[in-house]
């Protein structure tokens, strides 16, 4: 269990730093080694296959498109927070409040439910029997998903100025 | 209290943190990134729910949440880069276009 | 040549309508002449076939109807009714009536229409219309055609009223004059609605049995029906309460006056009465209102028409009394008697509206009585012939017409009933008043002395019509003479297979003609009074508020004015406000206010939009927690 504890910390403190770095490129290399930990988790409820997409794709994929194009940005530091730097730790006071409330009412919902009961390890070969099962519409929509967001960004991110 | 409902609470932080990100960082990228967070906590969700009752669905579903954040960091960061290039600036407070202005328009 | 005749049935409404249309589609382009021979020649043409259907009809061995059928249609359910045209009797009196005194009047409009600027052709056009019109009222075959006819006459009416459209005074009487008649027709549509429901038929010949057979006397249904059909005759002929018209009327041409409310039209209302009878006999409340309506209308519109100073209102006031006594006898049961007297007033109340045209025309377009005078001594042909008709109205005794239909009305009044001696006394009464306001007419006209310079004399177009006028008017009575004065019978023989006798011929020879004495006596009283009265000159002194009364007809132009046209105009006004749109411009106005609250709200700003959410789904998560 101490590896639980351990891994859902860097996962909390990884993501706190991310969203609080001035530079993106570092906040994005924080949420990696959310990400990471993250897959941990996983690990450790028996999820194996989850784990192995959560670095596979989020962290490998997504994360690195990620990386590339804030790079093309070429934005540097400042990157706009406002004219005075990033925005003032005031600015958390609010936001921070809403957050915490929906946060303590979905905790609050967890509490109160049967929460006692311990993780039971899914292997693959079930989770690739409901995938090429009962769930292969499912999966077909998820790629023309994936090929509908592919068009898309492939036209939206063209320059105007091509001939 | 037993390892799933510990991972649901912690999906609950990370959820609170990247919505944290989106409402408080004025800057577009920060504002997917937070976007990103949020789905990765609902996996979590799901993925917990899932060893709960044992049921393959909750990986199943984690992978189309992947799919479609994948989706959706492609398309917003097109997006983003046409931002870049036309307002020079990546601040979504300066991007209010599509606010409603006082009437006296075009009445039906 | 019965046949032949009766063939030719159709010629006699047909004609008029030819010229009408004729004159409506070529008029304009046509030569004045040729617009009066066409206008005048088609109501001869009309006369000439009534004159021979007269003849043939009146050849036969046994009087029986004719019925010619031109054409179905309509035929809907069990009803079905034809374009069929009946010449009987009555309709033949009728007809004849229309035609020769028609064509008379046309004769002397294409002369006295000369002076008009524009519009010669439309006149004669809207006059052969009418002709054509009453014409199918009178032969109609069926109460549906008969309405068509109806219908047609108001519009011509209207039309002919309202004939100098530019000025706003006289189209406004001639929509008042179609407004009011319209009351009277409206009841009277239900009233064929009524009929054509309830008996499956509305040929004239079969409503009396039909009806008798399903309703029998005196039920519900008959006392409908009958008082629906007599709102309509009270209408058309200008009786109670629905008069307020045709004083109005007079705005129009004097030929128009002469012709159509005179003579003719206003007659309708009789005529209708005459030909349902056999409705109104199994109705005998209805009966009784008839003949109350008419005695009131006899004495209220006699009363008014002693203090009109206006030459022509003089003559519409007096039409409406004389109407009043042709109600009088139809309430009776004295049908014939009633026709009789619609017959000789024809005459001479078109005579007398044809020379007050002369004698405005001498005056130079003046119509006040007090401003004229001594014309007699310039044109005593005329004052002669205006003598012959002011006598027919008074009802001087045994010279003239209206003496002799005058008397058939009041001798069968008096024999009808308890209430007979009343209605009889009414009768007298109102005499008495015509003969009074009909001589102090022509004193004021034709006696004394001119007070200017007169026009040029009358010309033979005039002159021809007048002069055949007054001879009908002398000779017009003794189609129909009562028992003590030779007992010709001509005129309800002709009547008779279409209209009853009246049932009670009780009283003697002597009682008859004391009676009559006593009314000629009052004739002769109240032309004596009328000379008098004329002859005292102009009063200098202000007018009492009764006479004041008596002249604007009995306030009832006020009460209406009051009690419809007024609360009707407001609401019109009200509604012109378009209250509706009042209603979605509210709701309009709600949309842009609620917009305006709301707009603010759309920032535009990415991370508020996401706040909002955020708070959004806390505050459903508290919902559901709590619950």
């Amino acid at each position: 269990m101490i590896g639980f504890w351990i891994a859902a910390a860097v996962a909390l403190v990884a993501t706190a730093l991310a969203v609080t770095r001035r530079h993106p490129v570092h906040a994005l290399l924080y949420l990696v080694v959310s990400l990471l930990a993250v897959a941990v988790l996983f690990l450790l409820l028996g999820a194996a296959f989850a784990a192995a997409l959560e670095v596979v794709i989020y962290a490998g994929a997504i994360m690195v498109l990620f990386l590339f194009v804030v790079m093309l940005l070429d934005v540097g530091p400042p990157a706009d927070d406002s004219t005075s730097g990033r925005t003032a730790p005031a600015a958390w006071l609010g936001p921070g409040l809403l957050a915490a409330i929906l946060a303590g009412e979905l905790a609050w919902i967890v509490r109160s439910s049967s929460s006692a009961h311990g993780a039971a390890a899914v292997d693959p070969a079930a989770v690739g029997r409901l995938l090429f099962g009962s769930w292969a519409l499912g999966v077909e929509l998820a790629g023309m998903l994936l090929l509908a967001a592919l068009v898309g960004a492939f036209h939206l991110g063209r320059r105007e100025d091509a001939q | 209290m037993g390892a799933p409902a510990q991972a649901l609470l912690v999906a609950t932080a990370l959820f609170a943190l990247g919505l944290l990100a989106v409402l408080v960082r004025r800057n577009l990228v920060f504002t997917l990134l937070g976007i990103e967070v949020m789905l990765n906590a609902s996996g979590l969700a799901f993925v917990a729910a899932g060893a709960r009752w044992g049921d393959a669905a909750g990986q199943g579903m984690l992978l189309f949440v992947l799919a479609v954040a994948a989706a959706e960091v492609a398309v917003g960061l097109a997006l983003v880069l046409q931002v870049a290039r036309r307002f020079g600036s990546l601040d979504p407070d300066r991007l209010t276009d599509l606010a409603e202005r006082a009437p006296g328009g075009s009445d039906a | 040549m019965p046949d032949a005749a009766r063939s030719l049935l159709w010629v006699v409404p047909a004609a008029p309508f030819a010229g009408f249309l004729v004159l409506a589609l070529a008029g304009r382009r046509l030569s004045r002449r040729r617009v009066a021979t066409v206008g005048a020649g088609s109501v001869l043409l009309a006369g000439l076939a009534t004159a021979l259907a007269a003849v043939a009809y009146l050849g036969q061995p046994v009087r029986e109807a004719w019925r010619q059928a031109l054409w179905p249609w309509i035929e809907a359910g069990p009803l079905r009714v034809e374009m069929a045209l009946r010449l009987d009797g009555l309709s033949l009196v009728m007809a004849l009536v229309v035609t020769v005194v028609g064509f008379l009047i046309h004769l002397y409009a294409t002369e006295s229409m000369e002076r008009e600027e524009e519009g010669y052709a439309r006149f004669f056009a809207y006059l052969n219309l009418f002709v054509g019109a009453m014409l199918v009222l009178v032969l109609a075959d069926d109460l549906l055609l008969l309405y068509l006819g109806w219908e047609g006459v108001g519009l011509c009416s209207f039309l002919l009223i309202g004939f100098w459209y530019r000025d706003p005074e006289t189209v406004r009487a001639a929509r008042k004059a179609f407004v009011v008649t319209r009351v009277g027709d409206a009841a009277m549509a239900v009233g064929i609605l009524l009929l054509a429901t309830e008996l499956g038929t509305l040929r004239l010949s079969e409503l009396g049995p039909a009806a008798a057979s399903a309703w029998g006397a005196g039920s519900a249904a008959s006392l409908l029906a009958a008082a629906l059909l007599l709102a309509g005759a009270v209408g058309k002929s200008a009786q109670l309460p629905l008069q307020v018209w045709l004083p109005d009327a007079m705005a129009g041409p004097t030929p128009v006056s002469a012709l159509i409310h005179a003579a003719t039209m206003v007659t309708a209302g009789v005529y209708l009465v005459a030909r349902t009878h056999a409705l109104f006999l199994l109705a005998p409340p209805v009966m009784t209102a008839v003949a109350l309506i008419g005695a009131a209308t006899l004495l209220l519109a006699g009363a008014s028409a002693l203090f009109q100073n206006d030459i022509k209102r003089v003559l519409a006031y007096s039409t409406i009394s004389q109407l009043g006594t042709m109600f009088l006898a139809l309430g009776v049961g004295a049908f014939s008697a009633a026709i009789f007297h619609l017959m000789t007033h024809a005459f001479f109340k078109a005579l007398l509206f044809l020379v007050a045209g002369v004698v405005i025309d001498a005056f130079h377009h003046e119509h006040d009585l007090r401003r004229m005078g001594g014309l007699g001594r310039r044109s005593p042909l005329l004052f002669a012939l205006a003598l012959v008709g002011a006598s027919a109205l008074a009802g001087v005794p045994l010279l003239t017409a209206g003496f002799f239909s005058k008397d058939a009305v009041l001798w069968r009044a008096w024999n009808a009933g308890a209430a007979g001696p009343w209605l009889w006394a009414a009768g007298v009464l109102g005499a008495f008043l015509t003969a009074v306001y009909i001589f102090r007419w022509l004193s004021l006209a034709f006696l004394g002395r001119a007070p200017s310079h007169l026009g040029p004399p009358a010309r033979s177009r005039i002159l021809v019509p007048l002069l055949v006028l007054g001879a009908l008017s002398v000779v017009g009575g003794w189609v129909e003479t009562p028992a003590v004065l030779g007992g010709v019978h001509l005129l309800s023989d002709v009547l008779s297979p279409a209209l009853p006798v009246p049932a009670h011929e009780t009283g003697s020879n002597a009682l008859e003609g004391a009676l009559m004495s006593a009314a000629a006596l009052a004739a002769l009283a109240g032309i004596a009074a009328g000379l008098a009265w004329a002859g005292r000159g102009p009063n200098r002194k202000e007018e009492a508020r009764i006479v004041e009364f008596l002249r604007r007809g009995w306030g009832f132009d006020d009460l209406y004015a009051a009690l419809f046209v007024r609360p009707l105009r407001r609401l019109a006004e009200g509604v012109g406000r378009e209250p509706l749109d009042r209603l979605y411009d509210t709701l309009a106005a709600l949309a842009r206010v609620g917009n305006r609250m709301l707009a603010p709200s759309q920032s535009g700003v990415l991370r508020r939009y996401a706040a909002l959410i955020g708070a959004g789904a806390a505050l459903l998560l508290a919902w559901g927690i709590l619950r």
